[in-house]
């Protein structure tokens, strides 16, 4: 690791005010790994962990404040997130390992960097992450790589799994920067590639992710995180669907869906969900939805299966919902 | 603020004893344990937390010490593998691991143990299934996985005997 400074901010104030090529530290997990691997070079580092922000608190509208700094371990584990936010869980709890878990925060989880392989890798060309040098990916080794959201300059998935949940609760992120506080739907929080790759998301130089707001539950039993991945625990996602229904008498009343796995960004498609709304689950509208939801997809050399596998998580994780019987992250069986 | 040379003030109870010394932040806990420490029963894997052979606990809680830097977590617990047997006597899960062949190099072993250390105390022991789950965070590429679930199970038939004998 190349050497840095290091700070402990008192106050979020300080810490907004940071010195330029400063990287702000929660857990580590992602940005210590980044460091070691020389693809992240902060000249100094400001570890943000003394400025509170780990409580997870009931708000006036019935909905649930997460903090920041709340680990993800914590936030799964938490009574009202277990109870109320099965699908929040669950996502959780299907990332990682309990060892990163125990470490990893809510708002690093927000802003951790794509596993692209070349990413990683500073010996060889990449936008994202040098940018104007080309992309390694595009025509490379891209079998985990996007089909949906990629621009000529950069083809990478956005790899969290509790980012997929939050874009299904349709969860706002809070924000405190050098210019004032604003706040964000998840929805719009992380950005396409386009001809900017290096930009992950809409923060600002300074700005810190200071919570996360969840809407008042509506979802019952009816909701589902599923992951397919290349082994049955410990790795990325390929595919990952999360669903939640509000279903009345038979009917969906409204339904939420963010993919994961074959985005640049949670991906969520506004007109495949209202394809669900007033009708009673069938296998011709779970088709259709799933169709809609991957519009326009576009692979790439080695990934084309993501677009044979991708339905099949939808429509599977759809019935899941349906039925009220969510995928267990214990027992892996696929019902 | 940004003098790259400053090292930053550092304090942890390990294994019980205080340490407190002045360290560049860029120092990892597995760093420091093994290479100023002489703590080496903790192992080094991958670096990257992708292979738990660094696991220990802080607070009580287990985390790969490879991702975290010692400057982080002042005046933090931390117990190490050297932690769990500090008379000499080995832990319940150390004596179950080698009943239960639970390794063949002992490279992961540290690791698993403190792992399954913290598992118990989490209580995610209620089948194998439930326990592979919650142990996936420690690989072992001499394949021990399964005498690694009995040690575990083993374990928790003794604490449910112990606790049943108590009642009763
Ligand atoms: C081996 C391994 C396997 C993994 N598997 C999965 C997986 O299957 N699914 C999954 O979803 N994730 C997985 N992860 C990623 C893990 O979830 C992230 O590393 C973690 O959530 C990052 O949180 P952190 O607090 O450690 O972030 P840090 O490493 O501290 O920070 C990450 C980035 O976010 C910025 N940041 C942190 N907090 C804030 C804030 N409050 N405001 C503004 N910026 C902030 C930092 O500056 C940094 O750029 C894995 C990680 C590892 C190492
Ligand atoms: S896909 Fe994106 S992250 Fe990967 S090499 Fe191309 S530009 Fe870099
Ligand atoms: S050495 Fe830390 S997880 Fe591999
Ligand atoms: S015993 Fe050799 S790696 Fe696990």
């Amino acid at each position: 690791m190349r050497r840095f400074s290091y700070s402990r901010p008192a106050t979020l104030d300080e810490a907004c005010h940071s010195a330029e090529h400063t990287r702000f530290l929660a857990g580590g997990t992602n940005l210590i790994d980044l460091m070691k691997s020389d693809v992240e070079r902060p000249a100094h580092v400001a570890d943000l962990k003394a400025l509170g922000m780990h409580h997870i608190d009931e708000q006036p509208d019935g909905g649930l404040r997460l903090g920041a700094l709340a680990t993800n371990a914590d936030t799964a584990a938490h009574p009202l997130v277990a109870d109320r936010y099965p699908l929040l869980a669950s996502a959780i709890l299907a990332g990682a390992s309990p060892q990163i878990r125990n470490v990893a925060t809510n708002g690093g989880n927000l802003n951790q960097r794509t596993r692209c392989h070349y990413f990683y890798d500073p010996d060889m060309p990449c936008n994202k992450r040098s940018p104007g040098t080309g992309c390694s990916a595009r025509g490379g080794r891209n079998r985990i790589m996007a089909i949906l959201g990629t621009s000529d300059a950069c083809i990478a998935t956005f790899p969290s799994d509790m980012c997929v949940a939050l874009a299904a609760l349709k969860a706002t992120v809070n924000l405190t920067g050098p210019e004032g506080e604003r706040s964000v739907p998840i929805r719009d929080y992380h950005r396409l590639p386009g001809e900017t790759p290096w930009r992950d998301n809409i923060l600002r130089p300074g700005e810190i992710v200071t919570s996360i707001d969840l809407p008042p539950a509506s979802f019952g039993p009816h909701h589902t995180y599923l992951k397919i991945r290349d082994r049955l625990s410990f790795a990325f996602a390929i595919v990952s669907a999360a669903i939640g229904l509000q279903i009345e008498d038979g009917i969906i009343r409204h339904g939420r869906i963010a993919l994961g796995g074959v985005g640049t960004k949670p991906w969520c498609v506004p007109a495949a969900e209202a394809l669900l709304e007033g009708k009673p689950p069938s296998h011709s509208l779970f088709r259709d939805v799933a169709e809609r939801l991957l519009q326009g997809a576009m692979p790439d050399r080695d990934n084309a299966a993501k677009l044979r596998l991708a339905p099949r998580v939808i429509e599977r994780a759809l019935w899941q919902a349906s039925a009220g019987t969510p995928q267990s992250q214990t027992d892996k069986t696929i019902r | 603020m940004n003098d790259v040379s400053a090292d930053i003030p550092c304090r942890l109870q390990i294994n019980g004893k205080t340490y407190a010394a002045d360290l560049p932040p860029s120092v990892t806990l597995l760093d420091l344990l093994r290479e100023r420490l002489d703590l080496t029963g903790t192992k080094k894997g991958c670096d990257r937390g992708q292979c738990g052979a660094c696991t220990v606990l802080v607070a009580g809680k287990r985390v790969k010490s490879c991702l975290v830097l010692a400057v982080s977590i002042p005046d933090a617990e931390v117990t190490t593998i050297e932690g769990l047997s500090p008379n000499g006597q080995l832990h319940p899960m150390q004596q179950a691991f080698i009943e239960a062949d639970a390794f063949q190099c002992g490279y992961c072993t540290p690791g698993q143990i403190m792992s399954a250390v913290a598992l118990l105390a989490e209580g995610h022991t209620h089948s194998r299934e439930e326990i592979r789950e919650f142990m996936s965070g420690n690989l072992c590429r001499c394949g021990a996985y399964n005498g690694i679930v009995d040690a575990i199970e083993q374990v928790v038939a003794q604490q449910n005997r112990n606790h049943t004998g108590e009642a009763a």
